[in-house]
């Protein structure tokens, strides 16, 4: 059971890492819009001449 | 890639694309088609715009768009030339607008208009990237922005303007300072403070998870470790994300009242509060899962509502939009050849500036040179140009037609007529609409029970089990849920008065949205409303050598050069038919106009008018023509050609409308000053029951007055000056799109198209709007009723009290949310 000594700090690490993430995903503006991507991908745009 | 069928689909009520409909925007097509080749097959368009964009599109190998769009693009006829966007390069008009990313690029914001769907961001996107020195273009699809990013040595921001207008779109400068972006930088925050709660919940429930198996049996150590683990998660949670509450209460408290936000900010205070001693060794239980789920799902309810007022604020901008960004002005005025191009916001009362053909007004102003059409149908309604001479008003966002104008500028921003409507928008927002409040009132008179509910039951619990007093108030307090009575109720009036105004149904008062759905009577005003209120051709009989065609076509380039109503219906007949070369054009006052088309000499009027030209006894047919349409005849020398009949016609949508109001249990009513005879064989046509001629503006009021003393409650559809004493009596008072401005600003609805079929769409809404309000209280009594009593009894466990209170929130938001995108299906009918 020792072992979630060190386990345990290092969930609570990770998640601040995660939240470190996120805080940088979004002032990205990947969460701007929540509604394009899902019809952009039914756009297939390689069969235009180049 | 195969030749894929191109899909057919209806303009947004599902009827299907009949094939003289424009290929590119779908509008029918009219005499002439415009032939265009899209992957091999030919189609055909309504118009030279529609048929360049479309070739455009097809030239640069984005015919996909074809294939993947749902709807029909926006018709691209009498699209801005592209030499406009001149403008855009000035520094001082990028100013405020255009970012510098580094040396060599520079950024900006554009808000889009036309786009109808997906593929359209597609569409703009594949078309900018290809421009030499694009570097990222990127379509906001929800907000219907645009970011472009280009190396300034390369490219020109009017060059990126204009290939976004000739794919017959219109991008605009965005303006940072708007509403929406603050609300846009609101919601930034709050998916931070979601998401950091999310995180903190999950992290704090695996944590918590092995105590509730264990059952007691975990080792000691263990447990603490736990318990410290989930404190650390738990303080971003409460001391990041869970803010608002506080403020929120905070604020109540200080301005006195008692809000939804005061027992959430006590129960996690309190809550937060006991678990602390338990987790440094202390006695009680840890409450951290239940905090940090109940923010979370707290933050979730507020992201929806903020959504929702952010559609709302978007739907109820673009008035404000109308004003261009660039004014010319003419520094020394009347010389005309010295301009400079400035922003429109640094115009001053006083200023003369020159207007090109098709640009907007910057601002309210008098005509001191120049002749030409202005389109000012957005502010009063008047869908006809009018012609504008010098010495006469023009207003700020409305559009120059053929003509330059030189205007002097009287008022400018904040003191426009355009900003006076917009306020009238506002005011509908900040006035509180009377359930709201309501709801508001109640929300205070029960957190204030619940209180009191609240310190009863500890100080029993005291006596009982001291160890239970915690766990029994934090949920109480988290339990019960007054949000159904101070967020569902005004969430449900922010949806649907953002859902009308997407359907050029403004709602001006707060109490606008409630009287309608109570409406039992609806009085309509007869001119202007049931019928279009201006003339229109009625009929044509043709007598000579021309077809009716050719007839209309003549007699609406010999007409247009002239103001009279008259003149106005023949133009608008003739507008979609080619024009005939008129040449010495002469105006007689009160009877007619002369020219020479094809070298003869043609004249159209009065039949007497015309008939000194004719030297020819006037046909026959002129007798049986009833007196209550107006007659013109043209006519050459010695011919007669045609005569025309002109009246105010019926609008086609008038019966459905009515027949509709009458099978929801409205009953209708006709008031006109016309004689009654003539109002009687409308209301039989129609199928109105109810209807009185003759009637002046106080005859109007005293049979509103009679109805609603029998505790009818009326709403009155009007459109003029006269109406007004009507609309001010009446309960609920809807203004028509081709009203005056007097009828405009007062009436609590007002509507932008010129159609009568909003008014049914805006009962059919605000009945629903109410219905849906009703639904929310019955939820919140029935789940107060069972959860308090459970939560006194110590039945609920904080953990559950937090499920069950976010689970009701939700439930009563996203019944009020339904609201924003419902009944389309009355208002696309036409």
């Amino acid at each position: 059971m020792e072992i979630l000594y060190l386990l345990i700090p290092l969930s609570v690490v990770l998640v601040f890492i995660v939240g470190a993430a996120f805080w940088w995903a979004l002032r990205s503006g990947q969460f701007d819009d929540l509604d394009g991507p899902a019809y952009r991908v039914l756009m297939d745009d390689d069969s235009h001449p180049q | 890639m195969v030749a894929t069928a191109y899909q057919d689909f209806g303009r947004s009520s599902g009827q299907a694309t009949s094939p003289s409909a424009c290929f590119h925007c779908g509008l029918p097509l009219g005499a002439q088609a415009w032939p265009v080749v899209v992957n091999g097959m030919a189609r055909d368009t309504c118009c030279a715009g529609c048929q360049a964009v479309a070739g455009l599109i097809a030239g640069q190998g984005l015919d996909a768009y074809y294939r993947n769009r749902s709807a029909f693009a926006p018709t691209a006829a009498g699209q801005r030339a592209v030499s406009k966007f001149l403008e855009f390069d000035l520094p001082s008009v990028q100013a405020g607008y255009v970012r510098q990313v580094d040396a060599d690029q520079s950024e900006v914001a554009l808000l889009l208009e036309g786009v109808t769907c997906a593929a359209c961001l597609w569409l703009i996107e594949q078309r900018l990237l290809r421009m030499n020195g694009v570097t990222a273009a990127i379509v906001n699809f929800g907000a219907n922005r645009l970011r472009v990013r280009w190396q300034t040595q390369q490219v020109k921001l009017s060059s990126i303007l204009a290939a976004i207008a000739a794919l017959g779109y219109r991008a605009q400068l965005y303006d940072r300072g708007r509403s929406e972006i603050l609300l846009a930088r609101e919601r930034r925050t709050l998916l931070w403070r979601l998401f950091v709660a999310a995180f903190g919940m999950m992290q704090v429930m695996m944590y918590a998870y092995p105590a509730y198996v264990a059952d007691g049996d975990l080792p000691a150590d263990i447990e603490r470790l736990m318990k410290w683990a989930g404190l650390a998660l738990t303080l971003p949670v409460m001391f990041w994300s869970a803010t608002p509450f506080y403020r929120g209460a905070w604020q109540g408290l200080t301005a006195r009242t008692l809000n939804r936000d005061l027992p959430v900010s006590i129960g996690l205070i309190t809550a937060f509060a006991a678990s602390l001693p338990a987790t440094t060794g202390g006695p009680g239980a840890v409450y951290y899962d239940s905090i940090s789920m109940f923010v979370f799902l707290l933050l979730g309810a507020r992201l929806l509502e903020l959504n929702a007022r952010t559609h709302a604020a978007r739907d109820q901008d673009w008035l404000a939009r109308l004003i261009p960004v660039l004014a010319t002005r003419l520094p020394r005025y009347p010389d005309r050849l010295q301009r400079e191009d400035i922003p429109a916001a640094l115009l001053q009362p006083g200023d003369v500036v020159e207007i090109r053909p098709g640009a907007p007004l910057p601002g309210d102003g008098v005509v001191v040179e120049g002749n030409s059409s202005v389109n000012e149908s957005l502010l009063t309604g008047e869908s006809k140009p009018l012609m504008k001479r010098p010495g006469d008003n023009v207003i700020a966002g409305s559009v120059n037609g053929s003509g330059v104008l030189a205007v002097r500028i009287a008022r400018v921003g904040e003191d426009t007529a355009l900003a006076g409507i917009v306020r009238l928008m506002d005011r509908a927002l900040a006035s509180k609409p009377r359930l709201a409040s309501l709801a508001d009132r109640a929300a205070a008179h029960f957190v204030f029970a619940l209180l009191l509910v609240t310190a009863a039951s500890a100080a029993v619990w005291w006596f009982i089990d001291a160890t239970r007093v915690l766990p029994v108030i934090i949920a109480l307090l988290v339990v019960t849920c007054p949000c159904a009575l101070s967020l569902a109720t005004p969430v449900a009036l922010a949806a649907a008065t953002g859902n009308l105004s997407r359907k050029g149904i403004v709602i001006t008062r707060g109490h606008a949205l409630e009287a309608l759905a109570k409406a039992t009577d609806v009085v309509f005003d007869k001119t202007g409303t049931i019928t279009r209120g201006h003339m229109s051709l009625i009929g044509v009989l043709v007598m000579g050598r021309l077809s009716s065609d050719a007839a209309i076509a003549t007699a609406a380039s010999l007409e247009s050069a002239s103001g009279h109503p008259v003149a106005r219906a023949l133009v608008e007949a003739g507008c979609n038919l080619e024009k005939t070369p008129v040449g010495a054009l002469r105006h007689t006052t009160g009877k007619g106009m002369e020219g020479i088309v094809d070298g003869q000499r043609l004249r159209i009027g009065s039949p007497e008018f015309v008939a000194e030209l004719t030297g020819v006894a006037p046909p026959l047919e002129l007798a049986f023509v009833s007196d209550e349409v107006t007659t013109v005849a043209l006519g050459g020398e010695g011919e007669w050609l045609a005569l025309f009949t002109l009246g105010d016609v019926m609008r086609p949508d008038a019966k459905y409308v009515v027949e509709s109001l009458s099978s929801l249990g409205t009953a209708v009513h006709l008031l006109s000053g016309d004689r009654t005879p003539c109002v009687a064989r409308v209301a039989t046509r129609l199928g109105i029951a109810f209807f009185s001629g003759n009637a002046t503006p106080a005859g109007k009021l005293d049979y509103v007055r009679k109805l609603q003393a029998q505790g009818a409650v009326v709403a009155a559809v009007g459109d003029g000056v006269n109406d007004t004493p009507l609309l001010a009596q009446a309960q609920v008072s809807i203004a028509m799109a081709s009203g005056t401005d007097v009828a405009r600003l007062n009436a609590d609805v007002a509507l932008l198209t010129d159609h009568i079929e909003p008014v049914l769409t805006a009962i059919n809404v605000s009945r629903r709007t109410l219905r849906i309000i009703h639904q929310n209280l019955l939820w919140a009594v029935a789940y107060n009723v069972v959860a308090v009593p459970l939560a006194v009894l110590g039945l609920v466990t904080p953990l559950v009290a937090a499920i069950g209170m976010s689970a009701s929130s939700l439930l009563v938001l996203g019944n009020s949310l339904r609201l924003r995108d419902s009944l389309t299906s009355a208002a696309s009918r036409e």
